[in-house]
């Protein structure tokens, strides 16, 4: 396994895309921090870039390099090794390089600037997210041959995560305005990763003041350690279901 | 003739024959209360540092009670220190502590009942109910004070200077802290705040209701449970004012409420969940007012009729205006908005297309308060943006017609 994992990280990085996603990330926070006169409103900014940015990276570059590892799939899966095996060493290795990237380009500047409670839950939360796009884009394979299908879905399910769900929480909102949605809006938030990263850090910047009585539900709920354990084994089961289910189709998949 | 003139030379210095009794331990007179009773109008009470615990001093007559290095006056938590029932009293130099705790009797530091021409000035009040209490006074002034109370809840705390049913009041340079509100107004006339600091007090820095014609300038307000609260008031001007960081769920820099004909300028609101927050307010005139780091800089419920802003500084706040309906008499122009992405074509530093302060999201969060859930997503920005295009759900008239490229001041 650790071969393959291996082997998987050194293709990444000598394909170059995972590179120039560093570097874009370190100029983005940088200039992000430098821009901005005082530096949590930096943070503030880059928020933005990695909910947007590192999901999409994430989701698509997973999707493309599995499909086009096709054939040293093949070639794998005719060596005496388990099937189960061979998918965990490409997910591991894709999920390592990317978080990696995420890690050097976002995470040492923020730890330069930054580097309190919201820095430390901000690049967590971004590693995490990472890895979840990763293990989403692998669901996604796995489910479909067709690659332009698979490439299609995977945008899909970027465009859904990042816009349509907030969209859909929108319109539940309106449609229930009469009702108390603060308690149930909390659960809905575990159905999105992307929602569920940018609660936490929110809620570890002071800006959850300006939430009022949603922001003070939500602080009691977020703000203790049942609710960041509940929303971190939250993330932690968006990486785990995925994976789980993608390895199981693979296991058994007619290649 | 030569007479006359002695008679006329002797009634005119007469006051000047005024005499300076000293109370202390090493004195003749060892308590205050016995000072105080032997002296007549005009007398000067010296008082000689110490610990005093006299129970409560009544000033019946026109004399000036003067500390000499901040004697303390011991109220045990059960007494009134001192009452002052004479007009031209001067109270200067004392060190309060400890007064008696009742609602029923508003027991104070210092109080005034019924009176003219006071000074209060110089004291340190340390652990008292209500601080400096004038009830029915006309013409005083409350100066250099220092009061600090470490009240922890709402109910069983009082206000540090609280002014009822008065005229012509002068509230210069005091600092107050930990009360239930810094400054209390109500039924005031004519009066000025100025250059005083009212910080970490429970409920508001400053509390007006019912009062006409004040003006405060220069105060700092920081950190009050909920800001400063200027409520049925006509003609009250604010000048230079700092509001700063009263950031909470329900706080604001400054709540104006059913106030007609205010003046506000130059006045600086720094990090506060929302700066200002106006409720039924009329003609009220803003200018070179600077807005920074707000929640919410400008909180304008559609009850409000001719309010004016002109020539204020709006940066870095994360809402410009929130509003809760589309009927808007109010108007906005010649302001700084760092959120501004319009141009300047013929370069006379004034906008070309006009500026909409009020986003869609906060209109949104002002209907459906749940939808803070999305604070900061992709998809509010996005609204945001087809909103500034095709403006639907946000006021029309809401807007500012000519705003500026670079800050007004």
């Amino acid at each position: 396994m650790k071969k393959i994992v291996k082997y998987v990280i050194t293709d990444i990085l000598r394909n170059k895309i995972v590179l120039v996603y560093t570097l874009f990330l370190l100029a983005a926070s940088f200039s992000v921090f430098s821009l901005e006169d005082n530096s949590s409103k930096g943070l503030l900014s880059l928020l933005n870039i990695i909910l947007i940015v590192v999901p999409l990276v994430s989701i698509i570059f997973a999707t493309i390099y599995v499909y086009n590892s096709a054939e040293f799939i093949e070639l794998l899966v005719s060596q005496p090794l388990k099937r189960k095996t061979i998918w965990l060493s490409l997910f591991t290795g894709l999920a390592t390089s990317l978080s990696i990237a995420f890690f050097i380009g976002a995470g040492i500047p923020v730890l330069i600037y930054q580097a309190n409670m919201v820095g430390l839950t901000m690049i967590l939360t971004g590693v995490l997210l990472s890895i979840i796009f990763v293990a989403i884009a692998m669901l996604a394979t796995v489910k479909t041959r067709d690659k332009a299908k698979g490439i299609g879905a995977a945008i899909m399910l970027w465009l859904y995560f990042s816009l349509l769900f907030d969209g859909f929480v929108l319109f539940l909102l309106f449609q229930f305005a009469d009702y108390p949605m603060e308690k149930p809006m909390i659960a809905v938030s575990a159905f999105n990763p992307i929602d569920l990263s940018r609660i936490l850090i929110l809620l570890q910047l002071d800006v959850s003041a300006m939430m009022g009585y949603t922001g003070a539900v939500f602080k009691d709920f977020f703000g203790t350690y049942i609710g960041i354990a509940f929303s971190f084994s939250a993330l932690f089961l968006w990486i785990a279901l995925p994976v789980w289910y993608a390895t199981r189709k693979f296991n058994t998949k007619d290649l | 003739m030569k007479l006359y003139l002695l008679i006329l030379f002797v009634v005119v210095c007469a006051p000047a024959s005024s005499k300076t009794i000293k109370a202390g331990a090493n004195e003749k007179y060892t308590t205050i209360a016995s000072a105080i009773n032997a002296a007549v109008t005009g007398d000067t009470v010296l008082v000689a540092a110490g610990n005093y615990k006299e129970h409560n001093l009544v000033i019946r007559t026109t004399i000036v009670l003067k500390g000499i290095n901040y004697p303390v006056l011991n109220g045990e938590k059960k007494y009134e220190l001192i009452s002052i029932k004479a007009d031209g009293v001067v109270v200067d130099g004392f060190k309060i502590i400890h007064s008696g705790v009742s609602s029923l009797e508003d027991i104070s530091g210092i109080k005034v009942y019924d009176s003219r021409n006071i000074a209060i000035r110089n004291n340190i009040l340390e652990d008292t109910f209500f601080g400096i209490y004038i009830q029915n006074g006309f013409n005083c002034s409350i100066e250099n004070n220092q009061l600090t109370a470490n009240n922890k809840e709402e109910q069983q705390s009082a206000n540090g200077i609280h002014c009822w049913k008065c005229d012509s009041m002068r509230i210069i340079n005091n600092k107050v802290t930990g009360h239930r509100d810094g400054i209390y107004f109500e039924f005031v006339k004519n009066s000025i705040i100025w250059r005083n600091v009212s910080t970490n007090n429970m409920r508001y820095g400053l509390h007006f209701m019912f009062s006409n014609d004040d003006t405060y300038v220069s105060n700092v307000f920081a950190n009050n449970g909920s800001g400063v609260s200027v409520m049925f008031s006509n003609r009250i001007k604010m000048f230079s004012n700092y509001f700063e960081e009263n950031w909470g769920d329900a706080s604001h820099g400054i709540l104006l409420k059913e106030i007609s004909d205010g003046y506000m300028q130059g006045n600086h609101f720094n990090r506060n969940t929302s700066a200002i927050f106006m409720e039924g307010a009329n003609r009220i005139y803003m200018t070179y007012n600077s807005f920074e780091n707000n929640g919410w800089a400008l909180k304008i419920q559609a009850s409000c009729v001719d309010v004016v802003l002109e020539k204020n500084n709006f940066t870095g706040n994360t809402f410009d205006v929130g509003t809760n309906g589309s009927l808007v008499l109010n108007k906005f122009n010649n302001n700084y908005w760092d959120k501004y992405e319009g141009y300047d074509l013929n370069k006379d530093k004034i906008g070309d297309v006009p500026y909409r302060p009020v986003s869609m999201y906060s209109m949104i969060v002002e209907k459906y308060p749940p939808a803070m859930i999305l604070f900061r997503s992709f998809i509010t920005s996005l609204l945001d943006k087809t909103e500034k295009i095709l403006p639907s759900l946000t006021p029309e008239n809401l807007k500012d017609t000519a705003p500026l490229m670079k800050k007004a001041f």
